[in-house]
């Protein structure tokens, strides 16, 4: 019988939590699952439990799945966006978190644009902080849906080949993916143009390809990321069409490999930018998969969290 | 192991499983409408036994097995000292309108069966709800749960643990008390 509880008090990383975690989080997800497929999606284990979101940085997708992870819980919920609060008005972080704790919260999911900003809550407050994405740093919920949908397909990842697609250098997603993925002993590689890769990534462990096609025939599952536009502060890319043209996915390219490829994205997709909509909507694609996972891994989160104090 | 007294062999173990069987038959005849749900781990042990015993009295008939994990319905969660890990459920029918029989090693303060009862109205609406436990503790009670049918009833003290070990698992079929509690 493996682990029963998790080495940690907080979700900050995948960096910073173990295998052992990983699987107890994906054996817990699995009765979840079990849940939200049920007539009645709801249990009470938190009932006694209440979350605030925090989402100093806008979000659609992380921020309904957790939503709908607490209420599924049954735990109470508050939300909170940088946009409509005191934040404008030149709170520091540390005060508008402490506000909203001695309300009595129990748990903080946290969405921050700066690198390291759950490490830094953790350190001065009480409550368990999970992060939902700090800046360019980890994304670690995405991260553990992305393994937890690529074991529903392939089983276990040890020695499975898995290629990160796109924009590396600020994906937070990226770099949580390649921890958990090289943690769950999968062989791990990432594509783009070059100046889309940090220099020194091959330190992690990981492969470096420059060529989409050659990227492609080497891997079991295509995990391809969005160009974050907003993150390009100068331009790393000569033009959409050209990286489109150099490093998209599309139908012809797939069918020219003559084998069986998983395709995941964490979303937004930018249709017919990395991905041809023939694709992202292809029997290889597994987008919506995960989307559903997402909400089952973040109960099992959740969960585990709570009942670690 | 602390102190062990067996309270029940294995011979009269197996008369007792043997009873329980009987005393179903009676009370539903061939299973049309009934279904066994086992609780998650212990009870899942005694549920499987029922069942297959059951089934080859019963003969051709198919009678509906589940077994249901109460984890995510506990009342201690986060109080209890140890963490609690979630098992499956397996239900693969709707207990709308059926009679349920629930099954439990062990009846004692009764939250478990509480916990059960709300997690099985995820399923339906049962048209009743019974409840089968190889050992009830019947002075340890903390809510109004009694037990339906029933393989012995022990009088012990809130200190004591009683187990129940069955062959699949432990090698042998025998119900323990044990003076102190193991944890």
């Amino acid at each position: 019988m493996g682990a029963t509880q998790l080495s940690t008090k907080h979700l900050l990383g995948i960096k910073y939590i173990t295998k052992e975690d990983i699987q107890l989080i994906f054996e817990t997800a699995d009765n979840f699952k079990e849940v939200i497929n049920r007539p009645i999606k709801k249990v009470p284990s938190l009932r006694d439990v209440t979350i605030a979101n925090l989402f100093f940085e806008n979000s659609t997708r992380t921020r309904i799945s957790f939503e709908l992870a607490e209420k599924r819980l049954s735990a109470d919920v508050v939300n909170f966006s940088a946009s409509s609060s005191s934040v404008k008005k030149g709170e520091t972080l540390l005060d508008t978190v402490n506000n909203i704790l001695s309300m009595k919260v129990d748990m903080v999911v946290m969405r921050h644009p700066a690198p390291g900003a759950p490490s830094f809550l953790a350190q001065h407050i009480d409550a368990n902080i999970i992060n939902a994405g700090d800046g360019t740093h980890e994304h670690p919920t995405q991260a553990l849906l992305d393994a937890f949908s690529m074991r529903e397909q392939l089983g276990d990842l040890e020695g499975k080949r898995i290629a990160i697609f796109g924009d590396i250098l600020h994906s937070r997603v990226a770099l949580s993916n390649i921890f958990c993925l090289k943690k769950l002993g999968a062989e791990v590689m990432v594509c783009g143009p070059p100046t889309l890769i940090p220099k020194h990534i091959g330190e992690l462990g990981v492969e470096v390809s420059y060529n989409v096609k050659e990227a492609l025939k080497w891997c079991d599952v295509a995990n391809v990321l969005r160009i974050q536009l907003e993150r390009q502060d100068i331009k790393y890319i000569p033009s959409i069409r050209e990286y489109t043209q150099y490093f998209g996915i599309n139908k012809a390219l797939l069918d020219s490999l003559n084998k069986k490829i998983i395709i995941m994205h964490p979303g937004p997709i930018n249709r017919g930018v990395e991905l041809s909509s023939d694709v992202a909507d292809s029997e290889h694609s597994i987008i919506l998969q995960q989307v559903e996972n997402g909400v089952a891994v973040r109960m099992a989160i959740l969960f585990l969290l709570a009942d670690k104090r | 192991m602390k102190k062990g007294k067996v309270i029940l062999k294995s011979d009269r173990f197996v008369l007792t499983i043997e009873r329980l069987c009987h005393q179903l038959i009676e009370e539903y005849d061939d299973f049309s409408n009934a279904c066994i749900i086992g609780i998650q781990m212990g009870g899942v042990l005694m549920a499987n036994r029922i069942h297959q015993r059951l089934q080859e009295i019963v003969g051709k008939t198919k009678i509906d097995y589940g077994k249901l994990d109460i984890t995510f319905y506990r009342d201690d969660f986060r109080t209890r000292t140890k963490p609690l890990k979630a098992n499956s459920n397996e239900i693969e029918f709707l207990i709308e309108d059926k009679d349920v029989i629930l099954v439990d090693d062990v009846l004692y303060t009764g939250r478990s069966v509480q916990a059960a009862m709300t997690a099985l109205q995820h399923y339906g609406r049962p048209k009743s709800v019974r409840l089968m436990a190889m050992v009830d503790r019947r002075f340890n009670r903390h809510l109004p749960i009694q037990c339906n049918y029933t393989g012995i009833r022990v009088d012990a003290l809130d200190e004591a643990y009683v187990k129940v070990a069955w062959a699949e698992t432990e090698g042998k079929d025998v119900v323990w008390i044990i003076e102190e509690k193991k944890d």
